[in-house]
């Protein structure tokens, strides 16, 4: 299971690699600079010359080889799991994977045959997401330390603790919130906004757009997100150290997460201020990916005891204990 | 059966008659045949003039080829051409006659226009065409290019051309002003191209100079276009056999 474990988490990180190829992609503007699909030129896609990988083709081209073996991977651990993992629901989860990344693979090719319409290429940067968040989900459940907290009943579930509905509401509604920040984030980036507002942190010298047009409306909207998400964060972060500091698994998440979302929205200004240069931009997206990851594995944790493979004691509602009646009690 | 040889003797007949003294009113015209003008070419006036900047002209960006080594290597021109010109005049402007003709037919375009990719750069850089007219694309470089076209009233394409000498034709069934041209590759390569459905229209040179011959008598508005510094617009009004002035004059 180690191996498995180190497998998924190596098809993890080539998920984030391609995330960031794929930022390259159109923060370079190169989305079309190979024309063909699934074809390179009118090569297959293995044999392209790598003499030819020049220009926009280079991270075009680099995007689609690196997608291609991150979908021979998924295949490999979809197999994988189907062959030696024992929980039905953690082998379909590698059958979603798959499904996922030929989906994604499909759309990638559909948004360059039509010349990037916004919604193909907005579902293809959305469907990474949560392909990506799947690999995060792979490459959790088959640690050993999920299993073992999940075999021991070793930590009891949040929401036995009398403040814990706010953090299990608050980690278990953050992924969401980040990736609906995500996606206004690749609206804004397809639809050409992403300079709509040129200056940061101030909005046209003010805090309010005097005018509004659709690109405004969209990066000011993914401003406001990124305000909203980063409270988000930054409360539940504070009620899981304070009511959680036992739980280890809770509180690197949460202070991972409170360390990306500072370097997310730094990132965000930067984007603004150098002119989207590509390689700030792409880490502004790659980082959202991290986030969106690391706030997924904090609702994980927080989640625990709803897992199919979670210790009878994990449980809650706790069971009900039956109380032996009375000796000589009416019943 | 010699009633029926009779009935198409004469029916011959009546075609025969028809076709010789006819004139063609409702026929439709052979599609190869060029269009007969809609006025005398010995009524024309010609449209001439310059385009100007106003101040210096900004100076021009260096192109960074060294995505790509064979144009870092074999190109011989890395200047944008998105400010051309010398003295005050600009270059790369296309002037064309933007209202007056309407409702008029002009013989179809003949030949082909083309548009070369040379020294990682496009050549010409903006350019005009007819509806209709054939554009020929060609790859000269030793390197691959795509040609992608993003127009709004017609077609958008995108072809690869990856190997030296390569080319293909295209044409666009609206009229458009303008039809950008970029090569994804190669992101500072990209060009314009203005499709008009009559045959007015001219592009200045280094010399800020253009001439717009053989128009019908008439008033006519005429619209200057520059990739940066956008559009400007003229009343003109041509005379049998004289030739108006016009000039624009374009600031930042």
């Amino acid at each position: 299971m180690t191996w498995l474990h180190l497998y998924a988490r190596f098809l993890c990180a080539a998920t984030l690699l391609l995330i960031a190829a794929g930022g390259m992609v159109t923060s370079t503007g190169s989305g079309l600079s190979v024309p063909d699909w699934p074809n390179s030129y009118g090569y297959f896609m293995f044999s392209f010359p790598l003499s030819s990988m020049v220009g926009g083709i280079f991270y075009e081209h680099g995007h689609r080889l690196i997608a291609s073996s991150v979908g021979v991977l998924t295949i490999g651990m979809t197999v994988w799991l189907w062959r030696v993992d024992p929980r039905r629901w953690m082998r379909r989860l590698g059958v979603a994977a798959l499904a996922a990344v030929i989906l994604q693979g499909l759309l990638g090719g559909i948004t360059v045959l039509y010349f990037l319409p916004t919604a193909v290429s907005v579902s293809h940067a959305g469907l990474a997401e949560i392909f990506f968040c799947l690999t995060v989900c792979l490459a959790l459940f088959t640690s050993s330390g999920w299993r073992r907290s999940g075999t021991t009943g070793r930590h009891t579930p949040v929401t036995l603790h009398s403040t814990d509905l706010t953090a299990m509401a608050l980690a278990t509604g953050l992924p969401a919130l980040v990736f609906a920040q995500i996606l206004v984030g690749a609206t804004m980036r397809h639809t050409g906004a992403g300079l709509a507002i040129p200056d940061f942190p101030l909005v046209f010298g003010g805090v309010v757009p005097n005018e509004w047009t659709f690109p405004i409306a969209v990066h000011y909207t993914h401003r406001l997100g990124a305000g909203m998400t980063a409270l988000v964060i930054f409360a539940t972060v504070r009620q899981i150290a304070i009511h959680h500091r036992d739980r280890p698994d809770l509180l690197r998440p949460a202070g991972l997460l409170t360390v990306l979302v500072l370097v997310q929205i730094g990132l965000g200004g930067w984007t603004v201020l150098s002119g989207r240069a590509p390689v700030i931009n792409t880490a502004h997206v790659a980082t959202g990916a991290l986030v969106l990851g690391t706030s997924l594995l904090l609702a994980l944790h927080v989640n625990r005891h709803r897992f199919p493979d979670a210790h009878p004691s994990m449980a809650y509602p706790p069971p009900p204990v039956a109380i032996p009646a009375k000796r000589g009690a009416a019943v | 059966m010699q009633q029926q040889n009779l009935w198409t003797v004469l029916s011959m007949l009546v075609l025969a008659t028809a076709v010789a003294c006819g004139g063609g009113g409702d026929a439709p015209a052979a599609t190869t045949a060029p269009a007969a003008p809609a006025f005398d070419p010995s009524t024309a006036g010609n449209v001439s003039g310059m385009v100007m900047f106003d101040g210096e002209l900004p100076a021009g960006e260096e192109l960074m080829m060294n995505s790509d080594p064979v144009c870092a290597m074999t190109a011989t021109d890395t200047m944008s051409s998105t400010f051309v010109g010398s003295d005050g005049h600009l270059g790369n402007v296309f002037v064309y006659v933007k209202e007056g003709l309407e409702g008029q037919s002009f013989p179809a375009a003949t030949g082909s226009v083309e548009l070369d990719q040379e020294g990682c750069r496009y050549t010409p850089h903006v350019m005009g065409i007819r509806v209709g007219q054939t554009l020929t694309i060609t790859n000269s470089d030793m390197t691959l290019h795509n040609i992608h076209a993003s127009p709004s009233a017609n077609d958008e394409f995108n072809m690869g051309q990856p190997i030296q000498g390569m080319t293909f034709d295209r044409s666009f069934d609206q009229p458009e002003i303008m039809v950008p041209f970029k090569c994804d590759v190669h992101g500072w390569m990209n060009s314009y191209i203005g499709v008009l459905d009559h045959p007015y229209f001219a592009i200045t040179g280094t010399d800020g100079m253009f001439d717009i011959s053989t128009l019908p008598p008439g008033d006519y508005v005429l619209e200057a276009w520059h990739e940066s510094l956008g559009t400007q617009t003229q009343n003109v009004t041509v005379a049998t056999g004289q030739t108006a002035e016009v000039s624009f004059t374009f600031a930042q």
